[in-house]
């Protein structure tokens, strides 16, 4: 079988523009292999299942720092569902309350990785993931 | 000269004596030693490491020329730093009730934060709003919720920070309008907008128009502010958010430095006098984790404006060449575990920033890596401010480190390593065009992912975090804003747009349109349609229509 890199959209939803952390993933799984698009900030949810769906990615990482991810997180998983993209792993990342955790994963999102989570946890997550569904 | 060649002497047989017999019996924990903008750290300074520097010419007096040691020549002695607590949250009915607490609890100025859409020139009912409303700030949609921000505060009395910069002009014309409500004129106002575009295209975010017409707005802003606000700071050209996206301390003061000379070459060619605006430039700086690193950072910062105003651009008087500045405790060097450890950090960057002469202070609270503070970490935060105002005696003394040899040595290097950053933002054509190419983008990035590595190869230890850690229980006592706040925000939009005067809010949205097509000062123009109760949506759409809109070339490094 021949290496299929996985392939990883990194998103900003809402009107959020710290990508400090965004940025250093994207670097960081690509550094691990992965092909990966960064969106840059500002995206709707539309935009960012439209580019997933487009560009064929096995993953979706969301990050959010502005406190809107419990409107926007769910869209994304919504619209990626309603387009097709039902295989799509998605993680995200922020400053995400303990308590909205259960929320968002009830809503499809795999997992939320908290300040201070290693990107080589991260990368471990991303690639038992993928392949568990290969 | 002979003291100079006995120490050296001296130190030379140090080394080959008492060291090195030690270091080989036990190595030092590391092979170098080395602070967040790569500078090596020597083990010891002595009299040779200040050796070549004059000391007039360096360091000098305080509230003179360098201003090394401070801008004002009693510093501290005279008065503490304004206590200036960021905060804003929800509605401006909640906000308010958190300035009178802070206020009562002795905060000595206000700051306020803004929500996104604010900060980005939308209506909290545009599309683009949904989740974002009141969420890390104040959802302010037009002057009536300005009044009720501000009600039962005096703003004769207080000073306010407002972190607003693409609608920095129409949060200022509310501001003047509430104060002008409460019988107090516009030379009476005292505050600050941050107002600082550059690093929003640089390192945060919050841009909506593209370069030139932004730095029109500014320009504006300068002049009417030197005309009608001559006490407010028209600027706070800040190196927090560029420090927070993961630059070194050294990138810090040089971006920082060389987006304040974008905007005073913007002035002068707009055409002002250097000396008529300069004055009121002001600054704002994180405070990071190494302490002796971060006093040595804005040491060297005033040193350089200092520098740069007089010799660069002429600038004869001396509050020309002052770079007062505000400074934030480093958000993000919060942690997430133990969450209580965040106090001792806030507490040592908070005294770095009183070591390094800071004019105003805001320090973080323990809980700001899960969400905005609740009310009991914010009250930790502004005691720890006062903790070292009255307990701990550092204010007694002006610039007490100054003269330390390790101090005064690295406050030179980085200097030397700032002034290497704008020399190469210069050759690029200046700070715009340098963040037009993405280069202080990519030096951030590349910085920041350093600065992740470091963490994670556990170069760097965080307590807590990558050692020390243990299991926690979840830390949930946290602030939370209601959703029901969009749709109460959203219905004091509809009746405020239902109860202004149509006719007026046509005619202003008019005249303003007419004023940025052509180049007339659109303070005035802004200042109109406020008053009008023109939404803070309806005066950035209009600009949008005739300025258009900045797309930012994002790459991964």
């Amino acid at each position: 079988m021949g290496e299929r890199k996985i392939r990883v959209l990194v998103a900003k939803p809402g009107l959020d523009g710290h990508d400090r952390g965004a940025k250093v993933i994207a670097r960081a799984l690509r550094d691990a292999g992965m092909e990966v698009i960064y969106t840059g900030i500002r995206q709707t949810p539309e935009q960012i299942a439209a580019t997933a769906i487009q560009e064929g990615v096995d993953v979706v990482g969301l990050s959010c720092l502005s406190g809107a991810h419990n409107q926007l997180f769910p869209e994304v998983v919504k619209l990626l569902r309603e387009k097709g993209g039902d295989d799509i792993l998605i993680v995200c990342g922020g400053i995400i309350p303990y308590d909205d955790i259960p929320l968002l994963k009830e809503a499809g999102i795999r997992e939320v990785f908290q300040p201070g989570t290693t990107t080589q946890e991260i990368i471990a997550f991303i690639k038992t993931q993928v392949e568990r569904h290969d | 000269m002979k003291g100079k060649i006995r120490v050296k002497d001296a130190y030379g047989r140090w080394e080959e004596t008492t060291l090195k017999s030690t270091l080989k019996r036990s190595p030092e924990r590391k092979e170098s030693f080395k602070t967040t903008s790569d500078i090596v750290l020597k083990r010891l300074y002595t009299p040779l490491d200040v050796e070549g520097s004059d000391y007039l010419e360096e360091v000098g007096f305080p509230g003179e020329y360098p201003f090394t040691r401070g801008v004002q020549p009693t510093m501290y002695r005279g008065k503490h730093w304004t206590m200036r607590q960021y905060a804003g949250f929800a509605t401006a009915e909640e906000t308010n009730q958190r300035y009178h607490y802070l206020l009562n609890h002795g905060q000595t100025g206000l700051s306020v934060a803004f929500d996104l859409p604010t900060q980005i020139g939308y209506d909290s009912d545009h599309p683009l709003c949904i989740g974002e409303v009141g969420k890390c700030g104040v959802a302010i949609d037009s002057l009536a919720d300005m009044e009720i921000l501000f009600d039962g505060i005096p703003l004769d009395k207080v000073s306010t920070s407002m972190t607003i910069n693409a609608t920095a002009a129409m949060l200022l014309a509310m501001y003047i309008a509430v104060a002008e409500k409460q019988g107090v004129a516009m030379d009476q106002l005292r505050g600050t907008i941050q107002n600082d575009i550059l690093k929003e295209y640089a390192a945060r975010g919050t841009y909506i128009y593209p370069p030139q017409e932004s730095m029109r707005i500014i320009t504006d802003i300068f002049f009417f502010c030197k005309d009608h606000l001559p006490q407010w700071n028209t600027i706070s050209i800040s190196g927090y958010h560029i420090r927070e996206a993961g630059s070194s301390a050294v990138q810090e003061v040089a971006f920082t430095l060389a987006n304040g000379i974008a905007y005073v070459e913007a002035a002068i060619e707009a055409g002002m006098d250097v000396d008529s605006f300069a004055g009121r430039l002001s600054f704002f700086f994180g405070a990071h984790n190494n302490f002796l690193e971060e006093i040595a950072k804005f040491r060297a910062a005033r040193r350089m404006w200092a520098r740069i105003m007089r010799e660069r651009f002429g600038a004869q008087k001396p509050s020309s060449w002052m770079l007062r500045f505000h400074t934030q405790t480093a958000g993000c060097t919060l942690t997430a575990q133990q969450p209580d450890n965040n106090v001792v950090r806030v507490a040592f960057q908070a005294l770095a920033a009183v070591l390094g002469g800071t004019q105003s202070l805001h320090t973080n609270s323990r809980d700001e890596a899960f969400a905005l503070p609740s009310e009991e970490s914010v009250a930790i935060a502004l005691r720890t401010q006062q903790i070292i105002a009255h307990e701990s005696g550092v204010v007694e003394i002006i610039d007490p480190l100054g003269g330390s040899y390790a101090l005064e040595a690295l406050t030179q290097e980085i200097e030397e390593r700032a002034t290497e950053y704008v020399k190469k933002i210069d050759e690029r054509g200046g700070a715009i065009k340098a963040i037009e190419a993405g280069f202080m983008q990519k030096e951030i990035a590349t910085s920041a992912y350093q600065y992740q590595r470091d963490i994670e190869e556990k170069n760097k230890i965080i307590v807590g975090l990558n050692e020390f850690a243990t299991e926690e229980a979840p830390f949930t006592n946290i602030l939370k804003i209601s959703p029901d706040i969009e749709r109460y925000q959203r219905q004091k939009l509809g009746k405020v747009r239902g109860q202004r005067d149509a006719l007026k809010v046509q005619d202003a949205l008019k005249a303003l349109r007419k004023a940025a097509q052509g180049t007339e000062n659109l303070m005035p123009y802004i200042l109109e349609a406020v008053k009008s109760y023109v939404t803070l949506g309806e005066i950035a759409d209009c600009l949008r229509e005739v300025f258009g809109e900045y797309k930012e070339r994002t790459t991964i490094t």
